[in-house]
C-alpha cells in the first residue's frame, strides 16, 4: 500500500502548529488567540456551529489563507515565509478533502484521483497498480471511468479522500467528509480515516456530526477541538 | 536559463505530456480564434515579406543599373555636330573613371524616339541632339570636373548622369521596403495582442480548473505550461496554413515581365522561397511570449 506509507521523517513535536493565531475576512475578528499543536500520528476532530470558522481554520492550516496575526508552522516551516512554488510543495504533503470536493468535471474519477500525481510530474503508468488498489480501498473500482458529476454524494466523498492520500501525505485534513451522506456511509468513511490513522498519518477532521465523533472515540484516541466564541477549546468528555 | 533546462523546456513544449494536456479542458472557441488569427496574420505576412523582398531588389537594380550609365547630349548646329561629338568622345576617353563612351548611331537614336514620334520619322529633318552613352568605372569619374572641361571645349555638351531622377526612385523603393518591414512587425504585434486576449479568455474560463490544480499542489509553471503549449502549437499550425495559402497566392501571380514592371516582380526568388517558412516560427514565438506573459500575470493575481 504505497499511498498508506508515511515519510518516517522526524517531525519534532508537531506536524502542524498554530501559534496565537488570529483571522478576519476584513470584517470583525473570526478567530483570535488560537493555539494548537497536531502531534504526528494524532487524530483530531474540529467542531463548532456553522459559520464558526472551521473551514477557515483548516485553510489556515494548509496555507490557503494567511493569518492576520500569529503564526502557522507546518513541518517546522513558517507558512508565511513560503513562496508560491514552495506552497505548492506543501500542498502535496498535506492531503485535503474539501467540503465541496472540488473535482475536474471533464476528467473521469480515476484521473481526478491521480491528479496530484499528474501535477507533480509522476508517470501514471508506473502508479497504475497503486491507483487500482486505492480505488478498491475506497470501493470505487467499478466507478473509475465515471465523470464526477455522475457520482453520488458518498462516492464523491470517497473519491476526494482517495485523491487526498494518493501522494501518501503525512497529514490528512478533511472538511465535513460526511457532510451529505447517510449514517452507514459516514461510518464507512470514518473507517477509512481510522485506518489511515493506524498507518501513522496525522488526521484532522472538521465536522458538526457529534455521532461521528462518538463512533470514532470507540476506535481511536481522538481529541476534539471546538471553536466557540472565536477561540479554540479542547472539548471534554461531555461529547 | 541554462541551455540544458532550455532544451528540456523546448522538449516538453513540442512533445508535451499527454496527461498534462488533459487537465485543462479543450476550449473550442479560443482554439478557433487563435487558429484563425494566426492563419490570417501569416497570410498577410507572406505578402508583406514578398513586397519587402521585391522592393529591395528593385532598389538595388535601379541603383545599380542607373548608377553606371550616364548620357551626354550634344546640342549643336548640324554642321558642328560631328566635330563636337568627336571632341567630346576624346575628352571622355581621357577622363579617369569612364569605362567607355560611345555615340549612338542614327538608327539607335531613331529607335529611341520611335515610341514618341512613330517609326520612319526622318531624324535628319529634326534638330535632334546627338547622344553619347557613358559607362562609368568603379570608382566613377568626377562629374563636376568633367562638366567644367566640357563647358570649355564642347559648348553644346550637356552631361546627364541620371542622379537627379534616379535618387527619388531608389528612395521610393527603400521606403516601400521599410513599409513592408513595418507591416510585418505590426502583423506580429496584432497577432500578439489577439493571442493575449484569447489566452486571457481561456485562463478566465478555466479559473475553476486552475484553482483545483493549485489545491492539489500544481506549481504555477505547470499550469502555465498547459496553456502556453496549446496556444503556441495552435499559432504554429494556424500560421503554417496561412503561410501556405499566402505562398500559393504569390506563386500564382504572373511572372516578372518588362511590361508589368514592378507589380509582376512581386514574388520570391531562389532561396527567397524559404524565407516565409520563418513566419509560422515567428507566429509560434509571438504566441509563446504572449501566453507566457498572460499566464504569469493571471496566476500571480491568484492567492
Ligand atoms: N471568502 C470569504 N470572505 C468573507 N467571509 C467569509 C469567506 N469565507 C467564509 N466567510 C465567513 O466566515 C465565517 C466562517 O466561515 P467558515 O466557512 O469557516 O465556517 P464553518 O465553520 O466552516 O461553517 P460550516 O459548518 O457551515 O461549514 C462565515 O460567517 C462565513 O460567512
Ligand atoms: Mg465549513
Amino acid at each position: 500500500m504505497l499511498w498508506g506509507k508515511t515519510s518516517g521523517q522526524k517531525l519534532g513535536a508537531a506536524v502542524i502548529e498554530l501559534d496565537n493565531l488570529g483571522y478576519n475576512y476584513g470584517g470583525g475578528e473570526l478567530l483570535s488567540g488560537v493555539s494548537v499543536k497536531l502531534a504526528p500520528g494524532s487524530f483530531h476532530f474540529l467542531t463548532g456551529p456553522s459559520g464558526a470558522g472551521k473551514t477557515t481554520l483548516l485553510k489556515l492550516c494548509y496555507g490557503a489563507l494567511t493569518p492576520t496575526s500569529g503564526r502557522v508552522r507546518a513541518f517546522n516551516m513558517d507558512v508565511k515565509g513560503l513562496d508560491r512554488d514552495q506552497m505548492a510543495l506543501l500542498r502535496r504533503r498535506v492531503g485535503v478533502v474539501h467540503q465541496d470536493c472540488r473535482f475536474l468535471d471533464h476528467l473521469p474519477v480515476i484521473e481526478n484521483i491521480a491528479l496530484p500525481l499528474t501535477v507533480s510530474g509522476r508517470d501514471l503508468g508506473q502508479e497504475e497498480a497503486n491507483l487500482r488498489e486505492l480505488l478498491n480501498w475506497v470501493g470505487l473500482a467499478d466507478r473509475s471511468d465515471a465523470l464526477p458529476p455522475e457520482l453520488s454524494g458518498g462516492e464523491r466523498q470517497r473519491a476526494a479522500l482517495a485523491r487526498s492520500v494518493i501522494l501518501s501525505p503525512d497529514v490528512i485534513i478533511a472538511d465535513e467528509p460526511t457532510g451529505n451522506v447517510d449514517w452507514e456511509m459516514s461510518q464507512r468513511l470514518l473507517q477509512l480515516l481510522v485506518e489511515l490513522n493506524r498507518m501513522g498519518k496525522t488526521i484532522l477532521v472538521a465536522t458538526h456530526d457529534l455521532s461521528l465523533i462518538r463512533a470514532a472515540k470507540n476506535q481511536v484516541q481522538a481529541r476534539v477541538l471546538r471553536i466557540w466564541d472565536r477561540q479554540l477549546h479542547l472539548a471534554g468528555a461531555d461529547l | 536559463m541554462s541551455s540544458d533546462s532550455f532544451a528540456g523546456h523546448l522538449k516538453t513544449l513540442i512533445i508535451g505530456d499527454v496527461q498534462a494536456d488533459r487537465v485543462v479542458p479543450p476550449s473550442g472557441f479560443t482554439a478557433q480564434l487563435t487558429l484563425f488569427a494566426a492563419g490570417a496574420m501569416a497570410f498577410l505576412a507572406v505578402f508583406a515579406l514578398a513586397l519587402s523582398l521585391a522592393s529591395g531588389r528593385l532598389a538595388d537594380r535601379w541603383a545599380d543599373e542607373l548608377a553606371r550609365a550616364a548620357t551626354l547630349r550634344i546640342n549643336a548646329p548640324a554642321e558642328q555636330r560631328a566635330a563636337q561629338t568627336e571632341a567630346a568622345l576624346k575628352i571622355l576617353r581621357q577622363t579617369p573613371g569612364v569605362a567607355s563612351a560611345r555615340a549612338f548611331t542614327a538608327d539607335e537614336q531613331a529607335a529611341l524616339l520611335a515610341p514618341w514620334f512613330g517609326a520612319g520619322v526622318p531624324l535628319d529633318a529634326l534638330p535632334v541632339p546627338q547622344l553619347i552613352e557613358v559607362i562609368e568605372d568603379d570608382p566613377g569619374y568626377d562629374a563636376t570636373g568633367l562638366r567644367l572641361r566640357l563647358q570649355a571645349e564642347v559648348p553644346g555638351a550637356v552631361l546627364d548622369d541620371h542622379t537627379r531622377w534616379r535618387e527619388p526612385l531608389v528612395e521610393a523603393a527603400h521606403s516601400l521596403r521599410l513599409l513592408a518591414v513595418v507591416s510585418i512587425l505590426l502583423i506580429a504585434g496584432a497577432m500578439g495582442a489577439m493571442i493575449t486576449l484569447a489566452a486571457n479568455a481561456a485562463l478566465a474560463a478555466n479559473a475553476q480548473v486552475i484553482e483545483v490544480l493549485r489545491l492539489v499542489g500544481a506549481q504555477d509553471g505547470y499550469i502555465a505550461q498547459a496553456f502556453i503549449r496549446r496556444f503556441t502549437l495552435r499559432a504554429l499550425s494556424g500560421a503554417a496554413v496561412g503561410m501556405a495559402f499566402g505562398m500559393l497566392g504569390v506563386w500564382l501571380m504572373p511572372a516578372a515581365s518588362d511590361e508589368g514592371g514592378f507589380l509582376t516582380g512581386l514574388g520570391f526568388q531562389g532561396f527567397g522561397w524559404l524565407l516565409p517558412l520563418a513566419i509560422p516560427l515567428l507566429g509560434a514565438l509571438v504566441a509563446y511570449v504572449a501566453t507566457t506573459r498572460a499566464a504569469k500575470k493571471r496566476l500571480g493575481d491568484l492567492t
